[in-house]
Formats: structure tokens, sequence, C-alpha cells
């Protein structure tokens, strides 16, 4: 079980969180624009990368906000999380 | 003669505390201080074990963890089903037995020991309380860190100066660490005095002071009862026991020698020590023992217990010597299983002929012999032979050399996969004496070097451990939360069936004078149809959804609009999901311009209120919006049925209740039966319906005043099987039974609630992407079987042809399914390919008992104009 890094409670339980998948990706600013294509690339399609992987986290049994972070994915090691003021990776 | 008590030696028992335990029925004297293995051993016991497949005599092998022989059931004082021997401290009065063959569990439920679960973090965590472990422990406590250190045994190791007990340092005897996961958690079971205790450990950096297992040596019949691993013998004297009268030594390293000094200055007797390491190594007390340069151990002699051993030495020499104790020694290994369980790596290291641990996690780190310290001479683990159907490497699967060439002979390389098709390994010791033995002889029956590839891999936990005492006190009400309305003593009194709907216990149905489910269903059902019936609706999950933006945010999330919904109006909605299926259902209520009061269903609530802050937290960020769950501050009671209007009234209330003044989906703020209460004409069921919301602690009042108001009027509490009938009789559908998280509004016929010319929602765009317009789609219908009688099974599958013969091609499933008392028959729900355009059609349910013929009808048997919703 992990030990995630909220940026504003600092390290906690993994069971207090839920994750979130891959950060970053933007809700189109206009799904109608988009081919069929485009929006199963937006709706199914993330990366899978071995190593850095920045991805999104909610404290649901905590402070209740998302954040972002970036995690290895062959370590289970996350960088330190920027401090709330500092924006997302 | 087998093992005996020495003169006087033994400092871990107390000789002026004699007791007394059972083994096989047999009373056995000990001492306080031993284990049920150096009693079994001090007494002399024959043959205290059988091998679990083949039933060979075995005796007491080790004198820790990695027993592979020694197992026990303990029924007294407590009960635990199996547990090494070396590994139990005598208590007077308890009862063990051995456990003969493949072991059966107890099918009673026999007393376990007392439970807890306790959480600790610390900066260090040091596993295992020798001199490695020591400084770092004794360093770390001095600048001020928690420090924890767990150590299996009863008491810290000793050392010259006395124990490795550090001042500030939290110890956890009897207690051996399960597992390591991520980020420093370690999960500890310790064996308290009192109870079991299982430890959930946060810690910042964890040193591994494990220390090593002594290896064994393969040769044949090496399992004899009487055969031991030599340092067993140095740890039953600190028990006060001589493991021999006359002791060989087999031995792959020098260190061994010390083992026999320490026999001979107990009162033993070493006559020969079959040395393969090639050092010389001072004999010490044992200086009239016969070194045997070379030699080996090809063989065992003896019935119940070791009488004598085979030696083979340089150019095909041979001996026999008689003895009732042979020590072996192959050498140090490493005991990696815990580093090896959370990823950490192995090399194997030419120097010290063993694996040690490479690189792992940047928290975890091994010291002293765990990491590789170990005084080996030889790389040595099988005495070469034409047969090897004896040399026993997995003593607990009772499988051999043999076993293994067998293996590699019908191609398989990796010891992995050696293990899968011979159980070693797999055992409860977890195959500590066979692990490393395994590999080597795998890599030397591929002509490989010694090395070439490790021990298969270890998992937690480390030891076996009572499912009792991981679930700890999680069971029975603990187990999970239980969620009560504020009416549930009434329901209870009223001798309610509850259901579970998610962690909420809900009235099922409320059975009068023990009639079945089925009469008490169809008798509330009638009431509501006829005059009127009451439901606890209080689980109804409820959001407030508060600011500037809630109109708009609200239109973004639901397929309708809820921007223009009037104040003091109500509306049904729909959410659904970006791919645009279905995800959850409910109404909002306008409670002011920038207010809003949405229900969810009950198991949704915290779903909804999860997906409304991801969207305001993540993509809207500019919304003025916020959610607050208010599920519990309301308790909410539905009063259905044509006379509602009347009960209503005669519970009391300020609220203008007329058909013009209170139209449906509107609600009133108002006073009930002398409570605050909102009334809201919502309905469930197709009926004149009164949803009547009050402050929670109010909860039961209303409850009661309801009950004792319609009373005249024939009311009758309904559960939620009534409640289902009821919306089914609709064609409401309930999101999680009709639909299954691939079902689209069109596919539901509910087109009329998207709204695709009000801008963006969630679930928009799919709507249009090419599999969610195929017409081809499961789509919802109603289904009437052509027997009024006949009840389809929900989930049972349809097809448009009956063949007879299976396969058939499947063409949809019944989703929900009851017996309708208001139409006199049973009735169905089913999504079915094209269903829109199927309605008339006969389909077919093919049962096992029989198949069922139906007609397919719109979803809405019952009321299909809505003429009864204003009573």
């Amino acid at each position: 079980m992990l030990r995630v890094p909220c940026p504003w409670c600092g390290p906690r339980e993994e069971i207090e969180f839920r994750y979130g998948g891959q950060a970053g990706i933007a809700y189109p600013t206009d799904p109608d624009a988009l081919s069929d294509e485009a929006w199963a690339d937006f709706l199914f399609l993330r990366d899978n990368p071995k190593g850095a992987f920045a991805e999104r986290w909610y404290h649901a049994a905590g402070c209740r906000r998302w954040f972002d972070t970036v995690r290895d994915t062959a370590t289970y090691a996350f960088e330190p999380s920027p401090s709330p003021d500092e924006g997302n990776p | 003669m087998t093992a005996r008590r020495t003169p006087s030696y033994g400092p871990e028992i107390d000789r002026a505390k004699p007791i007394s335990f059972t083994f096989d029925g047999e009373e056995v004297a000990a001492f306080v201080g031993d284990t049920v293995a150096s009693a079994i051993l001090a007494n002399g016991i024959e043959a205290p074990f059988r091998s679990p497949v083949l039933g060979r005599p075995r005796g007491v092998f080790s004198a820790g963890v990695e027993e592979p022989n020694g197992f026990v059931e303990i029924s007294e004082p407590w009960f635990e089903p199996i547990v090494a021997a070396t590994m139990v401290d005598v208590v007077e009065g308890m009862v063990v037995g051995s456990r003969p063959g493949v072991g059966r569990l107890r099918g009673d439920a026999p007393r376990g020991r007392r439970v807890e679960h306790r959480n600790a973090h610390v900066e260090l965590l040091v596993v295992g309380s020798g001199h490695d472990g020591f400084y770092p422990a004794r360093d770390a406590a001095a600048r001020g860190e928690r420090v924890m250190l767990v150590e299996q045994h009863r008491t810290i190791e000793r050392g010259a100066g006395g124990d490795f007990r550090a001042e500030g340092v939290t110890y956890l005897t009897r207690a051996t660490a399960l597992g390591l996961y991520d980020d420093g958690y370690v999960t500890v079971f310790e064996h308290a005095d009192e109870l079991d205790r299982l430890w959930h450990i946060r810690a910042d950096r964890v040193i591994l002071a494990t220390g090593a297992f002594e290896r064994s040596i393969a040769f044949a019949d090496n399992d004899r009862p009487g055969v031991m691993l030599s340092y067993a013998s140095s740890r039953y004297l600190e028990h006060g026991v001589l493991v021999g009268s006359r002791t060989v030594v087999f031995t792959a390293r020098g260190g061994a020698y010390a083992t026999a000094s320490n026999l001979v200055a107990n009162g033993g007797e070493v006559p020969a020590i079959a040395d393969v390491s090639g050092t010389e190594s001072d004999l010490g007390d044992a200086k009239d023992a016969e070194v045997l340069r070379g030699w080996v151990a090809s063989g065992t002699e003896g019935d119940r217990w070791l009488e004598a051993v085979h030696l083979e030495g340089p150019g095909g020499a041979r001996r026999t010597i008689e003895c009732d104790s042979l020590l072996v020694s192959g050498g140090w290994d490493p005991n990696l299983a815990l580093w090896r369980a959370i990823g950490g790596g192995l090399r194997f290291d030419d120097e010290v002929h063993a694996f040690v641990p490479t690189d792992g996690p940047p928290w975890l780190s091994v010291v002293g012999s765990a990491a590789g310290e170990v005084p080996n001479d030889a790389p040595y683990w099988f005495v070469p032979s034409e047969d090897y159907s004896r040399h026993f490497v997995d003593f607990q699967r009772d499988q051999t050399i043999a076993d293994i060439a067998d293996t590699v002979d019908a191609g398989l390389r990796s010891v992995e996969h050696v293990k899968r098709a011979t159980y070693i390994g797999t055992a409860i010791d977890q195959g500590r004496t066979s692990g490393v033995i395994t590999a080597e002889v795998v890599n030397a029956l591929l002509g490989e070097s010694p090395g070439w590839q490790g021990p298969s891999n270890a998992r937690p936990p480390a030891v076996p451990v009572p499912f009792a005492t991981l679930a700890g006190p999680f069971r029975g009400d603990l187990f999970d939360p239980v969620r009560t309305t504020p009416m549930h003593p009434w329901h209870i009194e009223r001798g309610a069936a509850f259901e579970n709907v998610g962690q909420w216990k809900r009235p099922w149905f409320f059975p009068r004078d023990g009639e079945p489910m089925e009469r008490a269903v169809e008798r509330e059902c009638l009431a509501v149809r006829t005059a009127v019936g009451s439901m606890d609706a209080s689980t109804l999950g409820k959001i407030e959804v508060v600011g500037a933006d809630a109109p708009a945010f609200l239109d973004r999330m639901y397929t309708n609009r809820m921007s223009n919904l009037a104040v003091g109006s109500i509306r049904y909605g729909l959410m659904l999901g970006l791919d645009g299926m279905v995800l959850d259902d409910g109404v909002a209520m306008r409670l002011a311009d920038d207010r809003y009061l949405v229900t969810t269903t009950t198991g949704g609530a915290a779903t909804v209120l999860d997906r409304f802050e991801e969207w305001l937290q993540t993509e809207w960020p500019d919304l003025r919006v916020y959610c607050t769950s208010v599920t519990e501050q309301w308790a909410v009671v539905a009063i259905n049925g044509p006379r509602a209007r009347e009960v209503v009234s005669a519970t009391g209330t300020d609220v203008d209740l007329s058909r013009e003044a209170f139209p449906f989906m509107t609600f009133h703020d108002g006073n009930v039966a002398g409570v605050p209460a909102r009334l809201a004409r919502v309905s469930f069921s197709g009926e004149l319906a009164y949803e009547l919301h009050v402050p929670a602690w109010h909860g039961l009042e209303i409850w009661e005043a309801v009950m004792a108001a319609g009373t005249p009027f024939g009311i009758e509490p309904y559960g939620t099987e009534a409640m289902h009938v009821l919306r089914a009789e609709k064609g409401y559908v309930i999101v999680g039974q009709d639909t299954d998280g691939s079902v689209t509004p069109h596919d539901l016929g509910m087109d009329w609630i998207v709204n695709l010319s009000k801008g963006d929602f969630v679930g928009r765009r799919s709507l249009r992407r090419s599999d969610v317009v195929r017409p081809d789609r499961k789509q919802l219908i109603g289904l009437f079987p052509e027997d009024t009688h006949a009840l389809l099974p929900e989930g049972a599958q349809l097809v448009l042809e009956d063949t007879g013969r299976m396969p058939m091609p499947l063409a949809g499933h019944v989703t929900s399914s009851y017996r309708s008392p208001a139409l006199g028959r049973t009735f169905a729900l089913a999504m079915l390919a094209g269903g829109h355009e199927l309605h008339g059609r006969t389909v077919y349910a093919p049962l096992p008992e029989g198949t069922v013929t139906c007609t397919v009808t719109s979803p809405v048997p019952y009321d299909p104009d809505g003429a009864r919703r204003d009573g």
C-alpha cells in the first residue's frame, strides 16, 4: 500500500485516495467538433509508460481535493508533490 | 538413546519451574522456557512426526521458523490448527498433537485466541534482534527517533556484553514480520501471552537484520529422525537439551567444529566430523573427533531414530559409524524472504557461495548475515550419487532430487516451473530449507554453474498466520459499517425483513403474522394501488448544490435543463458518464435561485458527489458552486396511493394540498404534525404521492404521526420489494438493476429527457458515437409471459427463435421480474436487441426447467397514460 503525498495534507495512506488516471487530459473545448475517432481517443486511450507518469489522485477520505503528481510506474516512487501554490506538474 | 537434558547448562529454561503438557495424548515434562520442540527432544520421543505424503518418520530438524518437519496442532489452552513446534513456547497444561498425513481442518469452531490490531508509525523499524540490528536501532533511538525492533523469539538475542537491548527502542518479541509492502508498510504478527496482535507499521526506514538460515545438504535418507541442522544443536543446548549422546557432524563449513566442541563441553560425544569444506578449523573440546577430510554422508540407518551413518571418502572408501545424532551444515544462506517479496534483487556471490541481496527499494536496507556476511567455505548442496530417490530436498512435500530431475527431464528449466511441478517450497515452511538446494540442483542438472539461477520468489505471509488474526476485530458488527435511518427502530418493532442496499439496512417487506414474502409484497402493493402506503425513503442520496453558477453546473451534469426550473419546482434528471451511458438518476428541487437539492439513488450518492466535485475542481474551477451531502440530515417518508392527500391532511399541515395549489412536481415548505417539513409531489409508484422531508431527528416522530393518521385510510408500510414492483409496473428503471453501465437514455426509450439543444453536457458527444446509434443495441422493453403465473428469473437470457438446441443466438436478458397484483399476472422488464421495434413479438426464455414464451410489450404496463398521479 502506497503512501500518497497529498500536497495539502502530506503523505497519507493509499486507502484514503481514489486514483484518477493520467493527468493533463483536458476536456475538449468543443466535443462536437471532434470526429468519432478523436473523441474515442480522448475517452478511452491513455499512456502506459514504464517510468515517470503524471497522474491524478483524489484525497477522497481526506481533504477531498484532486491533485496531480508524478509517480514512477516501475518503482512506485512519487516525485515530491509541488506545494499547492506551485500549480500542477 | 536419543536426546537428553544437559547436566546443568541451559539459560533459556528455568529448571526450578517444571511444567508439563500433552503431546499426542502422552504427558511430557518440560520447564518454563522450553519450546514444544525442545521438550519433545529432551524427552527422547522417537519419530514424533510423520511426513505428510510418504508417511516417513521425522524428527525436529531445526530450531526456528524454517522447521520443515515438526508441525503441531494446539488445542489447549487455545486453538491453533498448525504451527511449527520450534516456535511454540510450552505453557502448563498445553495440549498439542502432531499433524500426520495431509491434515484436515477441524469441522467445529474451536476457541481461537483473542486478537487485536494495532497501528504504529516509526522512523525506523528493525527486523531481528542480533547485533547487526542492535547498533542502528540504538543510534536512531539516541537521535530521538521512534524505533521499533521485531524479534521472532521470546528473548532478545544475547552478545558477550548481555542482551542486545537499547534504550528508547520499542521491542516486539515473539513477533514475526509477515510482509513488507510499498513505502515502508510492514505487517507484524505478535504472539503475545494474552492475545495475538497484528501490527500495521509505517516506517520511514526498514532494516532487515534477519540473519541467515543454515543450509541443509541433500543425501540418501537425510530425513531420518536424529538428523538435524548443526546450529540447532547449539540452540537446544540453550534450552538445556543435548540433541544426541553420540553425534557425527557432516559439514561444508569449518564453523561446525565449534558446534561439535559445544556438544562435547556439555557431555556429548563426537566420534567423527566428515568435512568437505577444505578448511582447517579448531576442534576445541571435540579433540577426540576424527576429522575425515573430503568425506561425505552417503546414507543413514535406523528404524524410528538414527542408529548409524554411512560415510564415503576419497577413492571410494566407506565407513559406517554408529551414532544417534547427525548434524548437517552446508553453510549459511541469507534470510531474504522479506527482501525478495518486496522486489529486492539477488545475485550469487562466488566468495561466500550464496545468494546475497542487490538492489531494493530506497527505504529498505539489509545488514549482517542477511546482507551476505556469511562464513561459508564451500559451494556444497547435495551429495552426488547414482540413486537420488531418497535425497530429500523438501521434507514437507516429500520431494527428492530424483523428483526434481524428472521435471528437468520433462523440459522445465526455471525454478519457478520446477516449484509448481513438484510443489517444492509451497508448504507451510515455504521451502526455507529447500529453496536454495532446489535452485542449485536444477543448475547442476542443466549443466550450469552454481548461482546460474536463484531460488523461487517468496511471498507474504512469512509465517502461517490465522485468518482470525488477519480479520482482527473486523468481523460481525464491525465488519462493515451499518447505516440505519431514524425510523429503523419502528421497522424492527414491526418485524420488517431487511435488505442491504450498500451499507444501508432498508425494510424489504413487512410480513404480517408470519406470512411469506410473496403474500406480504402483494398486500403492500395493493395497499398503494387501492388505498395508501408509506415507505421510508430516507436513504435516498441528497446533495445540496449551492452557488451563483449552480444552474449552469447542473445543466452540464444532467441530460436535461435544470437552469430554467422554477423555484419551488422539481424535475427528474438523468446523469451520464462521459461515455454516454446512464450513471445515476434522481430529481432536482430548486430551493432558491442559487440553491438546488438533488437526490440520487441510494447506492449512487457517494459516486455522484465525488463526480460533481471532480468536475468542479478539475475542469470548471471557475464555476462558483459548492456541494454538500445532506443524505443523513433529512429523513424522508414517501406516502403513495389514492388516499395519500387525505393522510397528509390528517397528519396535520399548514400546506395547501389542493390539486391547484400543489401540482405534481412541485414542493412546499411548511409544517407537518407540528414539525418543520418539506412536502414534495413526486411519485415512484405512479400513484398520487407526497414525499415528506423532515430534519433527521424528527424522522421517527413524523413516521409514527403518518402511520397514526393513516390508519383510518388503511395505510400499510411497504418495503423496497413492493417499491420495485410498483415502479416496474410504471416502467420506471432502477439504475444499476435495469442498467449496467452499458445503457444509454435512448436504449431506455428516454430520448425525451435528453436536451441536445441546451449546450454541452457530460456524455453528450458520446450519444452519437457509431456504436451508440446502432439500431440493434439492447433496448428496454416489457415482457408478458404467456403463462401469467410464470415468473422469469432476473438475468434470464432471451432468444428470438427457440431451436431447442444449444447454443442459440442470444437477443437479450431480463432485468426485473415480478408478480403484479395490479395486473393480476407476472411481468418483466428486459433489455432486448432492437427491442423498441419488436413490441408485440414473441420471444423465448430457455430455462433448465422449460422454455418460457413471452410477448414483448411497452415497458409501461400499468396506467400508461399517467391518469392516477393526481389522485
